[in-house]
């Protein structure tokens, strides 16, 4: 599905004395289908952002699109519910959503509360279970006798049985050892694919951003800052920094080997053996030419 | 000579009597002035560690020592007095109705006299930058803000050891290097000893030592530049090692061979242009 804001703003507690402007005159658009990763260090709108994707939030001013679903002062969806059940958000810290007594309970209740009858449900089940790489033998133990890695994986089945079209993810990766962020961001990477989902990815990670996300939004007291390719944001490290955010650290790098050696390896999410081999030959021509 | 403030002597802990040994047999040592980064899987008992060290937990075997004395029933509540920690959910944290009632709370719990509490407030949120929101709401923080003052609150109490269990995981990446800033500046000043337990792997690099653990055992213990030349047996049990390392290696594979191990960028391109220079 098409994500459109629209000259979105959003007031909180708007006609009272802690009105609070989150976001302001906020245009930007998602293709149906890509990745795009939200980025805005504390404070910059990200979450009040997220809430208009599933009709938390309705805009102050301004109008949000989502597929054929409309947003604004003037046109609030009548069924809020079905909106909610095609766009899945993945919070952060998951796991703290569990409550059943059961994964498979657990995994249940979203598809549950949209009327998704059992026997689909049960089917639903069976399939998101190796999607988030969990066996079938945790579906009857308690989510609460699980590793905190198993834990998000099954808040996160539980997200997908409602088979949303639009998948968000609020800092998936947050609090993972480094094989665990691996292992999640990839296989949201693999269901994305497989699933032909739009993927809207938040994170404080540059590195993630670089890896998967087809475009890059930077996001800054409420309101657009930046918008385009990982290469092209992030080669633009000083307009970055100015709004207290880093380049991925192979473009740090990158920056420095140039100032010190005086010569430009050009950053196009290269690998670092690539780099490395990059390194060899001008140290190489360097040496030749002295 | 040094003065050691943590101990752990062949410890044990299990949750119950009958679960599995989530920490086997772990002896370790951290002194005063020293920071000691403690990294390994999630699971692998680096947060029992820290619940141990102020008595939240007790060892079913073995002792642990914090600053001469032995962590049991009747001493936790001076340990409290000398251990400050802040856990990784700042929302877990908050008492007080206002930011600043919120740092006075651990310091009228010791009885600290009101000017001096003052005092305290003022200098700790000045050093993680909130200052600004000293009669807020703490829900009207965001995560990084909240954390932010739990970091003061725990300060405010001057402990001689600061555990930070994941405290900067929710933060950006601009909030996590200022945090560990301000805590640097703070540990060097008041000579404390910083644990911290992290998966990021900058704070590592700073750190003087690491401890890393691997299924509830102490799986090696040196200093960052020795732990992160093992690539492929940090990978192997989960973990990860810094950009600096992996180019290191990969220039390896290309023929390019640095001498010892750099850490960071500057020491990296430091030796590259030695290698330069000299042939």
């Amino acid at each position: 599905m098409d994500i459109t804001f629209e000259n979105v703003t959003y007031i909180y507690q708007q006609n009272t004395p802690f009105a609070h402007k989150a976001i302001q005159d906020l245009s930007f658009h998602i293709e149906s289908g890509s990745i795009v990763a939200i980025i805005g260090h504390t404070g910059s709108g990200k979450s009040t952002l997220i809430q208009h994707l599933n009709g938390l939030s309705v805009p102050t001013e301004g109008e949000v699109r989502i597929g054929e679903y409309r947003l604004s002062q003037e046109h609030k969806p009548k069924d809020m519910k079905e909106l909610r059940s095609r766009v899945g958000v993945v919070f952060q810290y998951p796991e703290h959503q569990l409550f059943e007594e059961t994964v498979a309970k657990d995994i249940a209740f979203g598809p549950q509360n949209f009327g998704v009858p059992e026997a689909v449900i049960k089917e639903r089940i069976k399939d998101v279970i190796p999607a988030v790489g969990l066996s079938e033998s945790v579906l009857e133990r308690s989510p609460f006798d699980l590793s905190g890695g198993q834990m998000r994986r099954v808040a996160i089945a539980g997200v997908l049985a409602v088979k949303p079209d639009v998948l968000v993810l609020d800092e998936p990766t947050a609090g993972l050892d480094p094989r665990g962020q691996k292992e999640i961001m990839d296989m949201f990477y693999r269901l994305h694919n497989e699933q032909d989902l739009t993927t809207v990815l938040v994170t404080h990670s540059m590195e993630d951003a670089l890896k998967y996300a087809d475009r890059i939004l930077i996001l800054n007291k409420g309101t657009k800052f930046m918008e385009g390719t990982p290469e092209e944001v992030f080669s633009q490290k000083e307009a970055l920094q100015s709004v207290q955010l880093d380049v991925p650290e192979m473009v740090q790098f990158l920056n420095r080997f140039e100032e010190k050696f005086g010569q430009q390896i050009p950053f196009r999410n290269q690998s670092v053996e690539e780099i490395a081999q990059m390194i060899q030959q001008i140290i190489k021509e360097l040496n030749q030419d002295e | 000579m040094r003065k050691k403030l943590v101990e752990f002597r062949n410890v044990s802990f299990r949750y119950g009597d009958e679960g599995p040994w989530v920490l086997k047999n772990c002896s370790f040592e951290i002194y005063e002035n020293e920071w000691v980064a403690i990294i390994g899987h999630n699971g692998s008992g680096k947060s029992t560690i820290a619940k141990l060290l102020n008595g939240l937990l007790f060892p079913q075997e073995g002792e642990i020592i914090i600053d001469g004395k032995q962590v049991n029933e009747e001493s936790i509540w001076n340990i409290r007095k000398e251990v400050g920690m802040v856990f990784q959910n700042p929302d877990n944290q908050f008492v007080g109705a206002t930011v600043q009632d919120d740092v006075a709370f651990g310091m009228e719990n010791r009885g600290v006299p009101r000017e001096e509490m003052n005092k305290r407030i003022s200098e700790t949120l000045k050093a993680v930058r909130m200052q600004d929101y000293r009669l807020t709401e703490p829900h009207r923080l965001s995560g990084g803000q909240k954390q932010r003052v739990a970091i003061a609150s725990v300060l405010a109490i001057s402990p001689k050891v600061l555990i930070l269990d994941e405290a900067t995981a929710m933060l950006d990446p601009s909030g996590r290097k200022e945090i560990m800033e301000t805590v640097g500046s703070i540990q060097d000043q008041r000579g404390l000893s910083l644990i911290t337990i992290t998966h990021d792997l900058q704070e590592v690099v700073q750190a003087d030592r690491v401890i890393v653990m691997n299924n509830g055992e102490l799986w090696k213990e040196s200093t960052p530049r020795e732990i992160f030349t093992q690539k492929e047996a940090l990978r192997k049990i989960g973990l990860d090692v810094p950009f600096v390392a992996i180019l290191t290696e990969e220039l390896k594979h290309a023929g390019v061979h640095l001498g010892a191990a750099p850490l960071n960028h500057e020491e990296l391109l430091e030796d590259l242009w030695t290698l330069h220079s000299r042939t």
